[in-house]
Formats: structure tokens, C-alpha cells, sequence
């Protein structure tokens, strides 16, 4: 493994993922205290609030961190279409807005059962007391139960922050960046420098935040005006440091997104690369669920991404004719265009399709060459997929057309995929054909002779916002056609691989070289 | 200057109701109501500020009917001190005591000021106890910090709700004299529940003896003596003398020998 180069570029990545994580999580917080303080004060007085209040808190925690936040987009999307079509105004759906919305939901709880019952600790005499020396309800209040049962409450508050910073590394696949970016991109290009990056980074800053809450706990418990002081300088210094040098982009900066694997961090570095060597400013979001991506794109968050021909043919186009590779891309092309705004330059020059594949031994052994050949020894074999080819129009069109039958079927993270196809743990895999792991492993692609499966052209789509900036258009041009499969195997392969591992941004450096000596 | 008219209070429950109360209490008056736990003397205490509202009937001020009056503002005006003392444990000894007059808006050096003169009648050095918590006092010293945070705000009358039960035989003594002194050299009027015979007679100006939300006399401790109004009364102001002569003869059985 290249160390010195993955942890260079963990490092380089740090104040840009460190800055959005800690403004998202501060936001989140703070709304999340501004919303739950003033309902949990008043629930402590009515008790008809009290219950609806922490159930539904206690509903929103039980939902896992992943669901929350992707719930919040198509929310959110809907949302949007409608303030739009209703007042003219629309808001982004993507990034910090769901994200935000869903850690504070998930900051609640705490805060709130805190709150209640420090209030509910205190003794009544005390509450008797504060009345009978004249004080109004709130002055009882804020005099005296809401000092008393500060502690209480300050230790509700530190376990939603260290909540709300952790689960903040999952709002990576809804576009907000993260230090959960380190997590996700180590997790599909397996680089396990980045995922420690990332856990390390995150539980760094979820122990100082809590330690300086802690200090400002003490600093009440002791009324030392010292120990507040010297808490909220270090909240302020945290939060400082982390937001000024990551916070917004240049203004007209190209927003370059991904999705959430190896091959798409390779090319999203590569198209940053040319946009750079052409003196353009750009930024990325990594990570993206593909349909996200997509909807980023045609909303003009996102300028430029890679995508691939059959996901928009079946998913957006919802066509299940297949015409053949070209017309669909022309078809495709043309649609984007009139319906979308978004210019599609062309295609890179490799496909990264949907295939079945199996180990090369075993496909030798039983004679297995194509998808007509496995038909009969299927109902004795297991598949292997990721998580959404078999709940895949082009799934059903190549069961039908070969009339597949497996014994049984599992899904994995496609890196486990590969790996449980070597190791025999199931005998046929829905691989990806550009994927470097087909060679490592020794497995085959098994032909498609009827042409049940769709072709992926790998394209370069450019959103409405960009498809006039001419600047833009020329930097990328050079890339087109520039890729063969092989090449592209290759390069995903020095990413994927244990031994000699490649940063997603060494390999795109090494093929925009080789591109620019053209 | 304090006049029940009629007055009732009933819970759901039966627990601590009064029925038709009428008494008065004049200025300077030492009044201490005396009964059983549960006979409504506290009821009726925490009615005169309005912590209880009566449910039926009426309580005057000066003439002036306390359901009219704003309740904050009422007890501002009126010295509480508590059964549990309630001082609030997250604020100094100073802090408790100007609470009121916190509350009523006096500026901070007044404030300081009546502080230092009220530890001094309660006898309290300031520079010793000023900037401590109620966690580290004794009983009697949080009872002293209590009763001058109830007379912090310069009040005319004083509810004292079983004030020195919880204090040990010789603090009780103490505070309980002082106490006598404080309210005649201020010339306060108070109302004094307690459930001790003893204090009740060495304290009190006049007696209402309570049982079961009712009051079944009052009068001065001489009256009651001598002529106690039913058996009920008569058991109840015997039991001090009865206990003086157990302890008498207890006292002689162990000397004879």
C-alpha cells in the first residue's frame, strides 16, 4: 500500500470534510435545542404534551440514522416541487437541508427526556418555596428549577451532540459532505485508511465537544465564571476552526458529483483534474445514491457527473425496448435534452454493465459460456447481487429471456460480491463489466446472446445550468472516447486491490497524463 | 388586620379540608394555630398568601378582600417560612435571603445592605456565612437563613409553618425566643402552626385549637386553661403539664435511692 500518498490525501481532504461536518452537526444542535428546550418546558407543565411528545421523540430515535436522513430528500423533493409551482420558489432538496432537518429530529430526544425529568427531580418544597417567596411561574422557572436541573439537562445535551456528530457521517449519500465521505469512499474503494480516517476524525471531534459541554457543566455546578469562559472559547474555537477554511465553495465554482463507487470517485477526480488543469474552479459530492444524482443533476446542483446509458434508459426513461448501443444513445441524448436541459457531451468509451459472471474454472468445467449456457445448471446454483439489480426492470427482462431460475439468492456490498463468487459461496455473480476485481479474482462475463441486458455507456452528462459554459464544455471534450474497457478495468483495479493500493486521485491523475499526451 | 370569613377548603380527597373558618387576627397578634397532623392548620396558613385558594368563603387584608389581589404580589408582601425551610440549595446564604427583594427590584447595594442587617438579627456573622450554601449549614443556621429571607423584603405579617419542629430541643429554644423578640421589636403580626402544646404557650399571644378542619377554640393561653372549651381541648393543653409531672416523678424514682 502507498501509505504516505493515502494519508496525504486523507489530510488534504480534512478541513473541507471537517468544516461541513461541523457546521452540519452545530446547526443540527442548535435547532435541535431551540426546537426541544421550549417543548420540553412546556410539556413539563402540561402533562397532556408530555406523552405524544417523548413517544414521537422516542419513534424518530428507533428509525435507523440511514432511513432518517434519506427519508428527508424525497420529503423534501416534494416539498420543493410544490413551493415552486405554488409561489415561484424552490430550495434544494439535496445536501445540508435533509441532513440538517433529520439530525435535529435525532438530536431531540435526549434533550428532551433530559429536560423533563431534571425538572421532574426537583424537590417540591423547593418549587413550594419559589412561590411562597413570590416568585412568578417563570421566575421559578429560571431562578430555580431550570439552574437545579441544569446538570441533567446538560448531560441530554451532550448525548445528542455526540449522537448528532456520529450519525452525521451518514449524510454522506444524501450529498452533504462529511467526514462520513472518508467512511463511504474507503468502504467501496476498500481503502481502510479511509474509513479510520473517518471514524477517528468523527469520534475526535464527538469527545471534544463533549468534554467542552462537560466543562461547562462544571463551570455551572462550581459557578466558576473561569471554567465558562474557557468552554465557550473552546466552542467557539472549534467551530471556528472547523467551518473557516471548508465553508462554501468559490461562488461559480462547478459542483462535480459522484456515486457511491470506486469507478465514480476515479472519474470524478479525473473530470476535476482536466476542469483544474483548464483553471476552473470545481468542487465535489461524492457519494451519491444514483437517483439522487440524477435529480441533483436535472435540478442544477449538480454541473457535471458521469452516468451510465442503461440507468437512465430503464430508471428515468422507464423504457424497456432495447433498440441497440447507439440508438440509445441518441434516444437518450435527445431526451435529456428536451426534457431536462442537460447536455450529454458523449460517451467515455467503455461500458460498465450489468453481466453475469462466474468463476473461469467452473464456467470452463461445466461448458458454461454464455447466459443461454447457464439456464440449465441455474436452479442448482446461487446468485449473488448488489443491493438493486434484482428489483430491476433489465433483472426480469434477462429472467425471462433465458428463463433463469437460481436456487437462491443473496445480495452483498459489491466488493463482497466479488469476493464470495472466488470463494464459491455462491457460483454466479451480477458483476459490473469495467470491474477490476472480474480479472483479479479469475472470473468470466458470460455473453448475452439474446440482448436481454441494456448497455451502460458510461456518459458525460452536464447539467442545464453548465451546458452553455463553453470553458467548461472544451476542458472536458478531450475525455470523450478517451477510455476503453480495459483501461478502465485497470485503473479500477488499482484502486480495489490489497497490495500496491491507489488513491482514487493517483489513478485519475495517471489517466488524465496519459489523456493530455494524446 | 387578618379576618376569615366563612372560610371552606375541600379536595376530592378529604385530606386537610377546613370548614367555616371565621377568626381574626389583630396587629402585632401572636396567633398560633395548633392541632394534629392533617387537621388543616397548614391549609389554613398557606390560604392567608394565597398558595391555597379557598374554595369557598373570604379572607381580609386591611379590609381589603386577598381574592382581588394579584397572588405574586400579595405574597411579596407576606414573610413565609417553611416547615422543610426550602432555601434554595444552588444560591448563597445572601442569595436566599434578599430573594424578595430581588424580586420587588431593589438595587444590588440595598440589597448587600439588608442582608448584612438581617444575619446580624438573626445572628449570623455575614462574613463567615455570607457566601456559603444551604448544603453547608447546620439545621438551626438554615432556619435562621429562612426566617430572614422571610423578613427580607420588610414584610408586616409572617407565616411560620411548624418552623423549629425539625431543630434539636436547644436550637429550638433559641430560635423560638429570638423569634418572640424579632416579632415584637418589629411589631409584626404572625400565624404559627405548630403541632408542640409547649411552644404554642410560651409563644402565643392567642390559641386556635384545630381539629378535623374545624376550629374548636381560641383564645389566650390563660383561657384555655381555664376554661377549655370540650374534652378534645382540655387532653390537648393538659399534655405539657402531664409530661412535667411524668418527668418529675421519673426524675425523683431515680433520685430516692
Amino acid at each position: 500500500m502507498s501509505g504516505g500518498g493515502i494519508w496525504g490525501e486523507a489530510l488534504a481532504r480534512l478541513p473541507s470534510y471537517l468544516g461541513q461536518h461541523v457546521l452540519l452537526s452545530v446547526s443540527a444542535i442548535l435547532l435541535g435545542l431551540g426546537i426541544s428546550l421550549p417543548l420540553a418546558l412546556a410539556s413539563a407543565r402540561s402533562r397532556r404534551l408530555r406523552g405524544p411528545l417523548l413517544s414521537f421523540a422516542s419513534v424518530v430515535q428507533t428509525v435507523p440514522g440511514l432511513a432518517l436522513l434519506a427519508l428527508f430528500y424525497p420529503l423534501l423533493l416534494a416539498l420543493s416541487a410544490f413551493t415552486r409551482s405554488a409561489f415561484g420558489i424552490s430550495f434544494g432538496a439535496l445536501g445540508f437541508l435533509p441532513a440538517l432537518l433529520a439530525l435535529t429530529l435525532y438530536s431531540m430526544l435526549p434533550v428532551l427526556r433530559n429536560t423533563i425529568a431534571g425538572l421532574d427531580g426537583i424537590d417540591p418544597a423547593i418549587r413550594m418555596a419559589a412561590r411562597g417567596v413570590g416568585m412568578t411561574g417563570w421566575q421559578s422557572m429560571w431562578m430555580v428549577e431550570l439552574p437545579l436541573a441544569a446538570p441533567v439537562i446538560i448531560a441530554g445535551i451532550r448525548t445528542a451532540a455526540v449522537w448528532v456528530i456520529g450519525t452525521a457521517t451518514l449524510s454522506t449519500p444524501v450529498g452533504q459532505t462529511s467526514l462520513g465521505n472518508y467512511i463511504f469512499t474507503g468502504l467501496q474503494t476498500e481503502n481502510w485508511v479511509f474509513v479510520l480516517f473517518g471514524c477517528v476524525a468523527a469520534a475526535a471531534l464527538a469527545l471534544t465537544i463533549d468534554r467542552l459541554l462537560a466543562l461547562i457543566h462544571d463551570g455551572i455546578a462550581m459557578r466558576s465564571k473561569l471554567r465558562l469562559g474557557a468552554a465557550a472559547a473552546g466552542l467557539i474555537a472549534v467551530v471556528g476552526l472547523g467551518i473557516w477554511p471548508g465553508i462554501a465553495p468559490a461562488a461559480g465554482a462547478v459542483t462535480i458529483g459522484t456515486k457511491s463507487f470506486g469507478e465514480q470517485y476515479i472519474l470524478g477526480a479525473l473530470i476535476q483534474d482536466r476542469l483544474e488543469r483548464a483553471g476552473i474552479a470545481s468542487t465535489r459530492r461524492d457519494g451519491l445514491g444514483s437517483n439522487v444524482l440524477f435529480h441533483a443533476l436535472s435540478g442544477g446542483e449538480v454541473d457535471v457527473c458521469v452516468d451510465y446509458s442503461g440507468t437512465i434508459w430503464t430508471n428515468e426513461m422507464h423504457r424497456a425496448d432495447l433498440p441497440g448501443r447507439q440508438a440509445v444513445l441518441t434516444q437518450m441524448s435527445q431526451w435529456l435534452a428536451r426534457t431536462r436541459g442537460i447536455r450529454m457531451l458523449g460517451p467515455l468509451g467503455f461500458e460498465n454493465a450489468y453481466a453475469l459472471a462466474m468463476r473461469a474454472d467452473r464456467a470452463q468445467a461445466l461448458h458454461i459460456r454464455s447466459l443461454a449456457d447457464l439456464a440449465a445448471y441455474a436452479p442448482r446454483m446461487k446468485i449473488g447481487g448488489d443491493f438493486e439489480i434484482f428489483s430491476r426492470p433489465e433483472w426480469r427482462s434477462v429472467v425471462q429471456a433465458y428463463g433463469l431460475k437460481f436456487a437462491e439468492q443473496r445480495q452483498y456490498q459489491a466488493n463482497f460480491m466479488y469476493r464470495a463468487a472466488a470463494s464459491g459461496t455462491v457460483d454466479v455473480i451480477t458483476a459490473f463489466s469495467s470491474d477490476g476485481q472480474i480479472a483479479r479474482y479469475d472470473l468470466v462475463l458470460l455473453t448475452d446472446p439474446r440482448g436481454a441486458l441494456p448497455p451502460y455507456d458510461a456518459v458525460i452528462l452536464v447539467s442545464h445550468r453548465s451546458a452553455g459554459n463553453a470553458r467548461l464544455i472544451a476542458a472536458l471534450q478531450p475525455l470523450i472516447g478517451s477510455i476503453d474497457l480495459t483501461t478502465m478495468q485497470r485503473a479500477n483495479l488499482m484502486v480495489d486491490r490489497d497490495t500496491d493500493k491507489r488513491s482514487p486521485a493517483e489513478v485519475a491523475r495517471m489517466l488524465s497524463g496519459r489523456i493530455g499526451r494524446r | 388586620m387578618i379576618a376569615f370569613d366563612q372560610v371552606s377548603k375541600s379536595y376530592g380527597t378529604d385530606a386537610a379540608a377546613v370548614h367555616n373558618l371565621s377568626f381574626t387576627v389583630g396587629h402585632g397578634e401572636f396567633l398560633v394555630l395548633i392541632g394534629e397532623s392533617g387537621c388543616g392548620k397548614t391549609t389554613t396558613l398557606n390560604m392567608v398568601n394565597r398558595l391555597i385558594a379557598p374554595s369557598a368563603g373570604t379572607i381580609r387584608l386591611e379590609g381589603e378582600d386577598i381574592a382581588a389581589l394579584d397572588g405574586v404580589r400579595l405574597r411579596r408582601r407576606i414573610g413565609y417560612v417553611f416547615q422543610e425551610i426550602g432555601l434554595f440549595p444552588h444560591m448563597t446564604v445572601e442569595e436566599n435571603i434578599v430573594v424578595t427583594p430581588r424580586l420587588l427590584g431593589w438595587p444590588p447595594a440595598a440589597r448587600a445592605a439588608r442582608a448584612r442587617e438581617l444575619m446580624g438579627l438573626v445572628r449570623l456573622a455575614p462574613e463567615r456565612f455570607a457566601a456559603r450554601f444551604p448544603a453547608e449549614l447546620s439545621g438551626g443556621q438554615r432556619q435562621r437563613v429562612g426566617l430572614a429571607r422571610a423578613l427580607a423584603a420588610e414584610p408586616k405579617i409572617m407565616l411560620m409553618d411548624e418552623p423549629f419542629t425539625a431543630l434539636d430541643p436547644i436550637t429550638r429554644d433559641d430560635l423560638s425566643e429570638e423569634y418572640r423578640r424579632i416579632h415584637e421589636s418589629l411589631g409584626l403580626t404572625t400565624i404559627l402552626v405548630t403541632h408542640d402544646v409547649t411552644e404554642a404557650f410560651l409563644l402565643a399571644d392567642r390559641i386556635a385549637v384545630m381539629h378535623a378542619g374545624e376550629i374548636l377554640q381560641i383564645a389566650t393561653p390563660h383561657e384555655l386553661v381555664s376554661a377549655p372549651a370540650g374534652d378534645f381541648v382540655r387532653t390537648l393543653i393538659e399534655t405539657p403539664r402531664r409530661r412535667a409531672r411524668k418527668l418529675a416523678d421519673a426524675l425523683e424514682v431515680r433520685d430516692a435511692p
